[in-house]
């Protein structure tokens, strides 16, 4: 069932009214503002991911006063309601009616599928959060930009780690019955059976599932188990998990450990390793200003959610500047944007890959009390730093995208 | 062995769950003639207080069971202001008033949003419950086994109250026949509000009992919300041994269905619905027909 918010579709009559009386201005790049769209979900059960988005944002455009590259910001925000449609309506909102430069967001994969066709149509710059490998991969968009990570991304690291350091064996793997689900299990069983380890089931519970503990007695035969959750569903299965009197170390990926749980989650997930794009504990100057200034502005931690958006500013601002601030030709922001490489980020050096998405720093964490600051009780330690982390992993790319996108038969389960 | 153990006494206890959930949204169908869409909401949103008072957020902290109680009975008022302010305005317009419910179901849903933010919130078991029964090699958490015993007081509770006093004659009466309740001098406006009152109430009530299971999240409504519609459609409307046996079936299709058929899970909950609105359409236990 979607929301309709009625107060938008006054907003959207008044705003519309008032861009019709609207001067047409000549083109004088420099002097008219540039317009920065943001697709989020504010209402509905992403929300939680959704404000964090457009908190990093703005934490993001109050620390530069509102300028990128030299130009004045005008920040609009849109709110899909978490579905296809109200994405692809927001969409054209944001690139018709409200005329914006770049689109950051949306949130999930499937919003992101809704308007890929449509931003490649209207040349439209978007940098997304959605992970939809093929949209870098075997699909590539040449208008899409990934500062944040494919779904599968995080997972390979995670893989490894858990076969050549927590020295795992067996693991069944447990994740949403959707696209990002199927793509993060894939990745993670595709490196950890690389590395000698054996995936011996793969559950996929749907995505609205009040009680874990069916899929939870089905878990056996392993010494592991990988729990590829997102929104609110990974505090629920671990509460559920640990009262069923489970005790096999659980690993988990960028979703499942995000900082923004911390404080959602108890004790069960003590003991909870999880391979994130950013770490709220990176020791370094550009995230503890971010982080300080999140505490300051929201009274929250980031998460990856907000901290993936400031990254994106980031990235904007950065293409802007080679651009001596003109966004006119899209092709041209499209290749500056491309081109950005940044060593002072939240989340540590980036850069992208011909297709666009991110090569950057993923880090493996594991959630304990010890050096819990921001009134938290449970904090996530780095524990591992893999840095230059492609989409394709350690394979090289030719011999990846042979394979078909991961999906929930591929790779298949083997006998081991 | 495990397995079979473990899924069983979670079929109980989730049925136990469902039961507290579904007894108001069952008499509350059977008397006013309308499915109110508002339970699910009724239930997150007695969830979400629920967290209010063990969060010290009020400056002091209240026992779990203590809580569950309090918040229980403001969502009975609320209910009841609900049935009195707005359905009874609209009485004998059975779609408007489903129309409504279905309004404020997503009005309580922003409300906990904007009140409690999108944080999912994790509620700790109470004091005492953390602990396992072993049942061989397989683990019976104390607290689910809890919920049973909470569902059979509350099952005996309600069954004495409608079969024993004058009150539960009355809502019998309405129930059977709201026109010749009227007739005899029931004052069947009242029995309204007061089962509305009852049945959200209870609602608030389970929230507050499941959120140590399922946690607090936005979306919690729209996913009990269809499981209470099933249990009574199942069990029948307006009977309470039908909404209890059906949140039984329902505990047991729900677990070893995503257990041992997870692709055919939703279709297996909903199989049973279908063909009793097909073969028997008021219920296994219901007096009467949608």
């Amino acid at each position: 069932m979607s929301r309709k918010v009625s107060r938008r579709a006054v907003l959207a009559g008044t705003a519309a009214a008032v861009a019709v009386s609207r001067f047409p201005s000549p083109a004088v790049a420099q002097a008219e503002p540039f317009r920065l769209g943001l697709l989020t979900v504010k209402t509905g059960p992403l929300a939680q991911g959704g404000i964090q988005m457009e908190q990093g944002v703005l934490t993001f455009l109050k620390e530069r006063n509102y300028t990128m590259g030299g130009r004045k910001i005008d920040f609009i925000s849109a709110d899909t309601g978490g579905n296809p449609a109200g994405t692809k309506t927001k969409a054209q909102e944001l690139v018709e009616r409200d005329k914006v430069d770049v689109i950051l967001g949306p949130l999930a994969a499937f919003e992101l599928y809704a308007i890929s066709d449509y931003v490649k149509e209207q040349k439209m710059p978007t940098l997304s959060l959605a992970a939809a490998d093929n949209l870098t991969q075997r699909q590539p968009n040449p208008f899409l930009l990934r500062a944040s990570a494919t779904s599968s991304q995080a997972m390979h690291p995670m893989g490894h780690y858990a076969a050549t350091e927590l020295k795992l064996k067996r693991i069944a793997c447990i994740s949403e019955d959707f696209a990002f689900g199927y793509e993060q299990m894939g990745g993670f069983q595709a490196a950890f059976q690389q590395d000698g380890g054996c995936v011996v089931s793969k559950l996929w519970p749907p995505l609205v599932t009040p009680d874990y503990t069916p899929y939870v007695a089905q878990i056996a035969d392993c010494d592991g188990v990988c729990q590829g959750f997102a929104g609110s569903n990974p505090i629920r299965f671990m509460k559920q998990y640990s009262a069923a009197g489970l005790k096999y170390p659980v690993v988990a990926g960028e979703t499942g450990g995000d900082d923004a749980l911390l404080k959602s989650y108890g004790e069960e997930a003590i003991g909870l390793v999880s391979c994130c794009p950013y770490t709220l504990d990176l020791p370094i100057d550009a995230n503890q200003r971010f982080v300080d200034a999140m505490v300051k502005n929201y009274d929250t931690v980031p998460g990856q959610y907000a901290a993936l958006l400031y990254v994106n500013c980031q990235v904007v601002d950065a293409a802007l500047k080679t651009l001596n601030g003109d966004a006119s030709d899209k092709d041209k922001l499209m290749t500056a944007l491309r081109g950005v490489s940044l060593t002072e980020t939240p989340r540590g050096p980036l850069k992208f890959d011909h297709l666009g998405n991110i090569v950057g720093t993923f880090y493996i964490r594991r959630i304990g009390t010890e050096g819990a600051k921001y009134g938290l009780k449970l904090w996530n330690k780095t524990i591992k730093t893999y840095d230059n982390v492609s989409q394709f992993w350690t394979w090289p790319e030719q011999e990846f995208l042979a394979h078909p996108v991961y999906s929930r038969d591929y790779p298949p389960l083997t006998k081991c | 062995m495990t397995f079979w153990v473990l899924l069983t006494v979670n079929s109980v206890t989730f049925g136990g769950l469902l039961f507290l959930l579904s007894a108001g949204f069952s008499l509350i169908f059977g008397l006013m003639r309308i499915p109110n869409l508002t339970h699910g909401s009724m239930f997150m949103l007695g969830a979400y207080l629920g967290t209010t008072f063990f969060s010290g957020a009020l400056g002091f902290t209240v026992n779990f069971w203590v809580g569950a109680i309090l918040t229980g009975l403001e969502v009975a008022i609320l209910g009841a202001l609900m049935e009195r302010l707005l359905l009874r305005r609209l009485a004998g317009q059975q779609l408007a008033q489903v129309l409504v419910t279905l309004g404020v179901s997503f009005m309580v849903a922003d409300f906990c949003l904007m009140g409690w933010g999108g944080d999912p919130i994790s509620v700790a078991t109470p004091a005492g419950l953390g602990g396992f029964v072993r049942v061989g090699a397989a683990a019976a958490p104390l607290y689910r086994l809890a919920i049973i015993v909470i569902a059979v007081i509350f099952a005996i509770a309600l069954w004495l109250m409608l079969e024993r006093t004058r009150l539960g004659a009355m809502i019998r009466a309405g129930v059977d026949d709201p026109q010749m309740a009227r007739v005899v001098g029931i004052r069947v406006s009242q029995l309204f509000t007061l089962v509305f009152g009852l049945g959200a109430g209870l609602a608030g009530f389970a929230g507050v009992i499941g959120s140590p299971i399922l946690s607090v999240y936005p979306g919690l409504d729209q996913d009990m919300l269809p499981l209470a519609l099933v249990v009574v459609i199942l069990g029948g409307t307006g009977s309470l041994l039908g909404s209890f046996v059906g949140s039984i079936i329902v505990g047991f299709i729900y677990n070893f269905g995503q257990a041992l058929v997870p692709e055919l899970a939703y279709f297996i909950l909903f199989l049973p619905m279908v063909l009793v609105l097909v073969l028997r359409p008021q219920g296994l236990f219901g007096g009467q027909v949608l």
